[in-house]
């Protein structure tokens, strides 16, 4: 939370430097001494992580820049260039590439966590609209950065999303157009995708910063959702307890991330990309990256005509609609308590959602026929259901469980918790285990 | 128009992708157990020794690898490294074998082709033994050359074939090793084209009339009671499909100088080998560097792990 600087600058020149720019103060106030809730678990450190994911993605993408070539002839060829010649290559684009999938894996569980906390709801609404501007530009820039190595799903994968723009009425086609330079995904598509893959990821940096000066005006949610009562009792300096907590979880992260690129780097991605595109052979099944997969699932759910919505334009609308939502969720869902921990009945739409959402994933990597697309529908149907009917009802109909009365308390309650239970809990590194405040 | 067509097209095939490949199912390829397979795996020299002889005397007939440098087999991991010049060779202590382009391996090999250079001064491409910079020359001039040579079909590239393929490494085993040794009693192959079970096509259009109901419909009892099993699917299809490339191995085809026995599952695994490191050629130094990055991780993660607990015990005698 915003709060009394507690900088004291000690020598003649950090007294100097504060006078005229105190951006020393800014980091101090903003990383060391902030206070910050004392009972954040593992899944406040995906934070943390991310902003280490934008930095790998900055560092590997400039040094891949300068090997790349951005031209239909070339683009496949410099990209096998960086594998075989330059020094390291094969790493830069290995970490690039699952970079982006590292990236995802930590922006939805980050978002997850937004909506199980509450996070959205008042004072923080600006905060949760400037992270889903962040993660539409994350989502414009993976897709953009996928087309990039000028395979064959970089190359039919950019067709089919551009044509999707198409369906929108009178600007479509003049938005397609722009997008393509042409008539066809081509050398300038490919150029201009690159000029724009180039830039957006500053665009995201700049949006960061925001976010965390939105963050950094009312301070973080927490696990029990309760504002901080009393500094003193609630909370901890950042440093050096938050930088150790999130440390350790970023260190169990690049695990996770060093496994995917020394051991399975083509795990993620899909073969048909080693084949260098070629605009008169269309590949039998055209797949989005898995972190599209939800939303393509969507998409393609969308197989009928709605009034005079046809489907394909129904499709784009559900698409886009489904991440547009969340802008509005901080307005949808009108409960008090922030926290599902306290709204038994929400809790299980919650998780429900949970279900909806990786369901349509792994649907989104079905062909769309037959059962896939009635499971489809099912799952679309509930997912805009949770947003516009369940959370509003809920907000005036649950009865939520009493709160704690404040942070301190919460984590005292926790504590008894545990120690009624025979065993005591495990502490789980970096998975769903709330940690305890020792 | 065209464009237009290709637009539809590839929203036809996203919108409804098995569409198009409903018909047909090619047999799960043979789950083989290769050297570079897990944490610890890399390539075996020989066995790429053995591969490059392969694919240098009957892939590249039709198939070629435009990504490979002579310099490249060279590399290390390559199947030509080096770490030191061999005694026996006699080269002045100045030549450093481990560098590709000094590899007197690699040299000769490059100086047994002929490459086509130039222009020159007076603007005439002229002709001159290969240097290890040079890349494998291509059996055909142009996409078109080869489509034409090889019945309307373009071998494919080879250089990235074993990541550009779903489980490459054992689906080009498969596919090697998998041609019938006689005809199948129940589908017709068109002069020219081949059947293989692993290949991803449809044998739908080949069955034999007396297979087929009216319907268009496939008598699976009929197939079952003709065919050998190891050809039929669940659902009573026939496995695969045809293409252009007859089975290119036979049991000694190529002779081995180290004594290997010279039979097709040999030839294939070691061709595969080679192809794979082709596809594929940092990943010993990438495995290497792997369990360095994973060790030095486990041990910050054991350390930081423990100033957590450390710093957050303090947090409870402050509060």
């Amino acid at each position: 939370m915003s709060h009394q600087s507690t900088y004291n600058p000690q020598t003649g020149v950090e007294k100097w430097v504060d006078e005229r720019l105190p951006i020393v103060r800014l980091g101090y106030d903003s990383f060391v001494d902030f206070p910050t809730p004392k009972n954040l678990n593992y899944w406040y450190t995906f934070g943390g992580i991310l902003a280490i994911c934008l930095m790998v993605q900055i560092v590997s993408g400039v040094v891949l820049a300068m090997h790349y070539t951005a031209h239909v002839d070339y683009a496949f060829l410099s990209v096998e260039h960086i594998m075989r010649d330059v020094n390291y290559g094969w790493l830069m684009r290995y970490t690039h590439a699952n970079g982006a999938s590292m990236f995802f894996i930590a922006v939805y569980a980050h978002i997850a966590r937004g909506f199980y906390y509450g996070s959205y709801k008042a004072p923080r609404e600006i905060l949760w609209i400037l992270g889903v501007v962040i993660f539409l530009l994350m989502m414009a820039t993976a897709f953009m950065g996928y087309v990039l190595p000028w395979g064959q799903m970089s190359f039919w994968g950019a067709t089919v999303i551009t044509s999707l723009f198409s369906a929108i009425p009178v600007i479509g086609d003049p938005i397609k157009t722009l997008l393509w330079g042409g008539f066809s995904v081509d050398n300038p598509t490919l150029n201009r995708f690159y000029a724009l893959h180039y830039l957006l990821p500053f665009l995201i940096a700049g949006a960061v910063i925001l976010h965390i000066w939105a963050l950094h005006v009312p301070g973080n949610n927490n696990p029990s959702g309760v504002d901080v009562k009393d500094v003193k009792k609630d909370t901890l300096p950042f440093h050096p307890y938050y930088t150790v907590k999130d440390g350790f979880a970023i260190v169990v992260f690049l695990l996770l991330f060093a496994a995917f690129v020394f051991y399975m780097p083509n795990a993620l991605g899909h073969p048909d990309n080693y084949i260098e595109a070629d605009p008169l052979v269309t590949p039998a099944h055209i797949v989005p990256e898995w972190y599209f997969l939800p939303f393509y699932a969507i998409l393609r759910a969308i197989d009928f005509n709605f009034l005079f919505i046809d489907s394909k334009l129904g499709g784009v609308i559900a698409m886009f609609g489904s991440i547009l939502i969340w802008f509005v969720v901080p307005w949808l869902d009108r409960s008090k308590v922030r926290s599902m921990r306290y709204r038994p009945i929400a809790k299980q739409f919650f998780w429900a959602l949970m279900v909806a959402f990786f369901g349509l994933g792994w649907l989104g990597a079905q062909p769309a026929e037959g059962i896939y697309v009635v499971f489809a529908k099912i799952l679309t149907l509930y997912y805009f259901a949770y947003f516009l009917v369940i959370l509003p009802v809920l907000s005036v109909t649950e009865k939520p469980l009493p709160l704690p009365k404040s942070i301190a308390d919460a984590v005292l309650s926790d504590k008894a918790k545990k120690g009624k239970a025979k065993s005591p809990a495990p502490i789980t590194a970096g998975g769903a285990q709330p940690a305890p405040a020792e | 128009m065209m464009k237009k067509l290709l637009t539809a097209a590839a929203l036809a095939a996203a919108i409804l992708p098995g569409a198009a490949s409903a018909a047909g199912v090619a047999k799960e390829p043979k789950s083989k157990e290769w050297y570079w397979d897990g944490p610890f795996g890399h390539y075996d020299r020989d066995s790429l020794q053995r591969g490059f002889q392969v694919y240098r005397e009957v892939c590249a007939a039709c198939h070629s690898m435009k990504l490979i440098a002579f310099r490249h087999l060279g590399d290390p991991a390559g199947p030509f490294y080096l770490e030191e010049c061999p005694v026996e060779l006699g080269l002045p202590d100045s030549t450093d074998c481990s560098d590709p382009a000094q590899n007197p391996i690699v040299k000769s090999l490059a100086a047994e082709y002929t490459i086509t250079d130039g222009p020159d001064e007076a603007g005439d491409m002229f002709e001159r033994p290969g240097l290890p910079a040079d890349y494998l020359p291509s059996p055909y001039a142009n996409v078109q050359q080869a489509a034409s040579a090889n019945g309307g079909a373009y071998p494919p590239d080879m250089s990235l074939l074993v990541k550009a393929r779903v489980n490459g490494a054992n689906y080009i085993y498969s596919l090697l090793t998998g041609y019938p040794e006689k005809d199948l009693k129940t589908i017709e192959v068109p002069g020219g084209q081949y059947y293989n079970p692993y290949y991803p096509g449809d044998t739908l259009s080949l069955m034999k009339p007396e297979y087929i109901d009216e319907n268009g419909e496939i008598i699976e009892d009929a197939v079952r009671a003709a065919e050998d099993p190891k050809y039929v699917s669940s659902d009573g299809h026939i496995y695969g499909g045809a293409f252009k490339m007859k089975s290119p191995l036979t049991d000694g085809i190529v002779t081995y100088e180290d004594g290997t026995e010279e039979t097709i599952e040999q030839y294939a695994k070691d061709v595969v080998s080679y192809l794979a490191w082709a596809a594929e050629p940092k990943l010993d130094e990438r495995k290497g560097m792997g369990t360095f990055v994973m060790a030095y991780l486990f041990i910050f993660a054991g350390i930081t792990y423990a100033s957590y607990r450390q710093i957050w015990s303090s947090a409870n005698i402050e509060h």
